[in-house]
């Protein structure tokens, strides 16, 4: 059952947290053992409930390089807590070894060289087989599955089949709900068509009717299971219509209306919840304030902003999850519920290691099957990287460093904007640039790669507007994303002061001249959420890019200067 | 799964104006926060108004800075001892503060009211409410109005 990988000279830490010690470190079952899958999933028989969480995966169905941020700064009362801790500071924090199975899947530290040791993560496959193992040793009746959304977009498979491929694969493993965020930018009718057909609920209290203003969508579920009532409340990414494209789904209006959540709580307390669950696409610190304004949610299973964090973090009574994301990690909640109180729990963010992990064959197979028409164009062969090809962290990635090159060129434009997406897989140096691994990086419905004048002080304006969808010291203002990746222009940015005040230093690389308030500039870019955007879809121009310059060599980007 | 919500019902109401694009609408000159402290001592009569009792619903982001929908509630038994006089609505930045005013009676029942507003800039949005007895209570939120484009 189990590759080379076997000899793995550590386990992976298995988190063993009850809801009274949530400071603890993250035990390691023991040192110095070979890794296999019973390491990674066996379990006690605690409590009387399961609770299993994917979220984020972004269409990825099989398994991955993702490389987690080395850049993560968060601002106001959350500077330097979880997530906002990377690379050596977060080993630190969860006494980590450096070089382990778990510095590989949850830092950037020594990433490249990990990952040709430890292998891709992931694979909807081998999930399905942690899900099948859970429910056999829960018994079916005892676990609960969540799908915190971002699942149906990210793929060149997803794109051709507006998600139908996710959905069949996803219907597999039986959610019992899931809430979303991409999913929504396939449009109306498309969402309205796949959600009626789901087996499960679709839920999102925050998603209403734009022109009457009440609920569009159901808000919340009560499932009895293990001889308790667990209320499920959904809760999609609150700015979509503004970070998404609106003109897609000009029916919904979204929000966080934290009212609504409360009042949906107090429903599910009176219609007899034992345990309350929060099923979020809020973004890990909107949900880390949520938690402290609305009382009487005893789990908050996060997404959006794609953390994956060891142990969870409680605020009040109230313990946040964050599971990852393109199915790195299933999060594990075992409870101890008691008539009416969540009495206890221990969690493990359990790492999808493919290769110890098996594969489960009913899914392997359903995988091929919606693969299979279009295996020929994923499997194409575009181009090679030299170096490491990640997206995440705050300022930029080398993909990104890639797309803004092909922008330039091919748009011949002097500065290219790429936005700061926190989907798109990594590629380790020497690889084969795919198709499939171009769409990973690009895959969406708007992908229109503009050509526009813009003057300097617009872009300014557009750097001031993102960064303060990012770095707003009130999480209720952030949007989640990046921020957005500038080629051909370097600036500072000091993340703790205000909007209009952050962006400074604002400079022409090519030149060294600094940028003219009163000039239009020549601007590329992709994925405007403007409905009239013209220009050929993005990955035509990065395809057409490496047409002309078949080997990419990324290279240290400097442009951006953090200052505080 | 289907839900039948009024949309549903009437088939083929008015869609909503589309979002506008990277460009920024001319600016007149906005009300500073002195017209708009003005604007809230000729409705207060120049009384201070307390917290509580009035509750502003409204975005924190606007989805369209033309149409943002806003919600006051007032908490009061409405009778005719004690009710609410009058609700007004005011936005520090734009051209003009006062965007609306509702006047309610006993007979009202409820003291709450939903309108959508402009908002061509981040500013904040405040509702003030005056009691039978002359008490004043208001409410503020900042909405937030983005330039749009390139968030992600």
């Amino acid at each position: 059952m189990f590759s080379r990988r076997e000899f793995l000279a550590a386990t992976v830490a298995l988190a063993s947290i009850t809801g009274s010690g949530l400071s603890g470190r993250w035990s390691r079952a023991a040192a110095q053992q070979r890794m296999t899958e019973d390491d990674l999933l066996g379990a006690s028989d605690f409590g009387n409930l399961t609770l299993l969480h994917v979220t984020d995966i972004h269409a990825q169905l099989k398994p991955v390089y993702f490389r987690e941020p080395a850049v993560n700064i968060g601002v106001g009362a959350v500077a330097g807590l979880p997530p906002h801790v990377t690379g050596a500071d977060f080993l630190k924090l969860y006494d980590i070894e450096p070089g382990s199975p778990e510095a590989y899947a949850l830092t950037s530290e020594d990433f490249g060289a990990l990952a040709s040791q430890y292998g891709r993560m992931g694979g909807l496959d081998r999930i399905a087989t942690i899900v099948r193992r859970a429910r056999a040793e829960r018994g079916d009746g005892n676990v609960i599955l969540l799908d915190g959304g971002d699942t149906w977009q990210g793929s060149f498979t997803a794109n051709e089949t507006a998600g139908a491929d996710m959905i069949a694969c996803m219907n597999l493993l039986k959610p019992d709900a899931m809430t979303g965020h991409w999913e929504f930018t396939y449009g109306t009718d498309r969402v309205n068509e796949a959600k009626e057909a789901l087996p499960f609920p679709f839920l999102g209290s925050n998603v209403f009717d734009a022109e009457w203003d009440e609920p569009a969508f159901d808000a919340w579920q009560m499932f009895e299971r293990g001889g308790s009532r667990v209320a499920v409340i959904g809760q999609a990414f609150p700015y979509t219509p503004i970070a998404n494209p609106r003109w897609l789904i000009p029916d919904w209006s979204f929000g966080i209306r934290e009212e609504e959540v409360a009042r949906h709580v107090e429903a599910a307390r009176e219609a007899g919840a034992d345990v309350v669950v929060l099923l979020s696409h809020n973004g890990f610190d909107v949900d880390r304030a949520l938690a402290a304004r609305v009382p009487g949610i005893d789990i908050i299973l996060t997404g959006h902003t794609h953390d994956a964090l060891p142990e969870p973090v409680k605020v009040g009574k109230t313990v946040l999850i964050a599971s990852g994301s393109n199915g790195k990690f299933l999060s594990r909640l075992d409870l101890d519920i008691g008539k009416g109180e969540l009495k206890d729990l221990r969690y493990r963010l359990i790492p999808v290691f493919s290769d110890v992990i098996a594969p489960d064959t009913e899914m392997s197979a359903k995988i091929d099957e919606v693969r299979a028409p279009y295996e020929a164009k994923l499997a194409q062969v575009i181009g090679q990287t030299e170096g490491l090809l990640y997206r995440r962290g705050n300022f930029n990635g080398t993909w990104d460093d890639l797309i803004c090159d092909a922008l330039l060129a091919e748009r011949d434009a002097e500065i290219a904007l790429s936005p700061g997406f926190r989907w798109g897989t990594s590629l380790p140096a020497g690889s084969d640039i795919t198709v499939e691994d171009l769409h990973n990086a690009c895959a969406m419905t708007y992908p229109a790669a503009y050509r526009s004048k813009m003057s300097g002080d617009m872009l300014r304006l557009v750097l001031e507007d993102v960064a303060d969808n990012l770095f707003n010291a009130d999480p209720y203002y952030q949007q989640g994303g990046d921020m957005v990746r500038v080629g051909g222009m370097g600036f500072g940015i000091d993340p703790t002061r205000e909007i209009g005040s952050r962006i400074s230093d604002m400079t022409i690389l090519k030149t060294g001249e600094p940028i003219d308030i009163a000039r239009d500039y020549v601007v590329a870019g992709w994925a405007s959420v403007n409905e009239d955007t013209e220009g050929p879809p993005i990955w035509d121009v990065v395809e057409n890019y490496l047409k002309a310059n078949p080997v990419y060599t990324p290279r240290e980007n400097r442009s951006v200067t953090v200052k505080s | 799964m289907t839900r039948i919500t009024r949309r549903t019902l009437l088939s083929g109401t008015a869609s909503l104006a589309a979002i506008a694009g990277l460009g920024l609408l001319a600016r007149p000159a906005w009300a500073s926060t002195e017209a708009a402290q003005e604007a809230v001592d000729a409705f207060t009569g120049g009384k201070k108004p307390e917290t509580g009792k009035i509750t502003l619903t409204a975005p924190e982001i606007a989805e369209n800075g033309n149409s943002v929908p806003v919600t006051v509630e007032v908490d009061s038994p409405m009778t005719e001892g004690d009710y609410v006089a009058s609700v007004t609505i005011l936005a520090d930045g734009n051209p003009n503060p006062e965007v609306a005013t509702f006047h309610f009676t006993p007979m009202s029942g409820a003291a709450a009211a939903t309108t959508r507003i402009r908002l061509a800039k981040t500013q904040n949005v405040m509702a003030i409410a005056k009691m039978s007895d002359g008490s004043v209570y208001s409410d503020q939120k900042e909405v937030k109005v983005t330039i749009g484009g390139c968030g992600g």
